[in-house]
């Protein structure tokens, strides 16, 4: 983005961009999660989305129960493959463009449950964009990928559709 | 104390002699050891005239290798008093043979048995006679092994694949 105040043009000022540059500027300051919590992870993210830790400051506060309105999908917690069947549908009912982050150990790998329900990373089944390990993360842990979310959308964005 | 469980189990070994098995007390807690021919008759005789409306668990345990025959279902039966001397629990259990894991249910007496007789047959693939609905309940419903069973392997996800593959496809849960 190039800004000019060039008193030529009123003084008001202006500003050069592409579209994709400025709607993808929009897309990283406005994050609408989707939270899919089904364990003791959701709760790290409840305490982030509140106001000790504050996603909100990030532009990225709004969480949605429908998918429909979302593009992050924050997944905490275990998934059984009874669950990862509901997980894959409800991401595939968001709209693009759409990311997903995999919170905690469960998510990225299994966790402790390496066990004949739990499927062992949701990677077999969601495109992640980024892993966030610990159990649970610490709020910091999950503030940090939003921002690598942010950076990735910042430096790669995301078609216009 | 009013209710006296040596009496009560007295009064069931007098009412059916040829049913009860086994008698074990340990530590304050009373184990029966019935066959399974006889778990209806003796529930209600329990439920009814000893006044056990209460089924706090039932459950089984898989003795692969360990003992004949395999399986044991384990049925916790409590008994509320009008003060706490008389909050009563005893335990019934009954063996049942891998070749006919089958035994009658007992939904009939106690209807908080449904769930639970559903949980053991889900894990351990114990039919009960008369249920009234006798599907998964956990597992999903299209889902093969007994995962409980010892001689499955734990680890084994291949079912659970084909279940979510399949739920995928059909666009069920």
């Amino acid at each position: 983005m190039g800004v000019n105040a060039d008193p030529l043009v009123g003084g008001e000022g202006f500003l050069t961009t592409t579209i994709e540059a400025f709607a993808n500027w929009g897309r990283k300051n406005s994050l609408w999660p989707m939270p899919f919590g089904t364990a003791c992870c959701a709760i790290e993210m409840m305490g982030v989305f509140a106001s000790r830790y504050d996603l909100s400051r990030f532009g990225a506060e709004v969480a949605r129960f429908s998918p429909r309105q979302a593009d992050l999908m924050i997944v905490s917690g275990t998934i059984t493959y009874k669950m990862a069947s509901v997980c894959r549908r409800i991401y595939d009912q968001m709209p693009e463009p759409k990311w997903v982050i995999a919170m905690g150990s469960c998510t990225c790998g299994g966790g402790p449950f390496d066990s004949y329900a739990v499927v062992q990373g949701i990677d077999e089944f969601l495109p992640v964009d980024v892993y966030v390990g610990g159990c649970p993360p610490r709020p910091e842990a999950l503030i940090d990928a939003v921002m690598k979310i942010q950076k990735k959308i910042e430096m790669k964005g995301a078609p216009i559709v | 104390m009013s209710f006296d469980v040596e009496q009560a189990v007295g009064s069931l070994q007098n009412e059916f002699p040829q049913n009860i098995v086994n008698i074990k007390e340990y530590r304050n807690e009373t184990t029966i050891l019935i066959d399974k021919e006889s778990i209806n008759k003796i529930c209600n005789y329990l439920k009814h005239n000893l006044d056990f409306t209460f089924l706090a668990d039932l459950t089984a345990v898989d003795y692969l290798e360990v003992k004949s025959p395999r399986y044991e279902v384990v049925y916790h039966i409590h008994r509320f008093g009008p003060d706490c001397e008389e909050n009563v629990r005893i335990r019934l259990k009954t063996e049942l043979t891998d070749s006919e894991p089958t035994i009658d249910s007992v939904v009939s007496i106690w209807s908080g048995a449904d769930w639970l007789e559903r949980e053991v047959y889900d894990m351990f693939g114990i039919k009960f006679i008369g249920h009234p609905d006798l599907r998964r309940i956990l597992m999903p419903e299209d889902y093969e092994p007994f995962p409980l069973r010892k001689d499955f392997d734990v680890r084994n996800r291949e079912a659970s694949k084909k279940s979510f593959e399949k739920a995928l496809e059909d666009g069920t849960d």
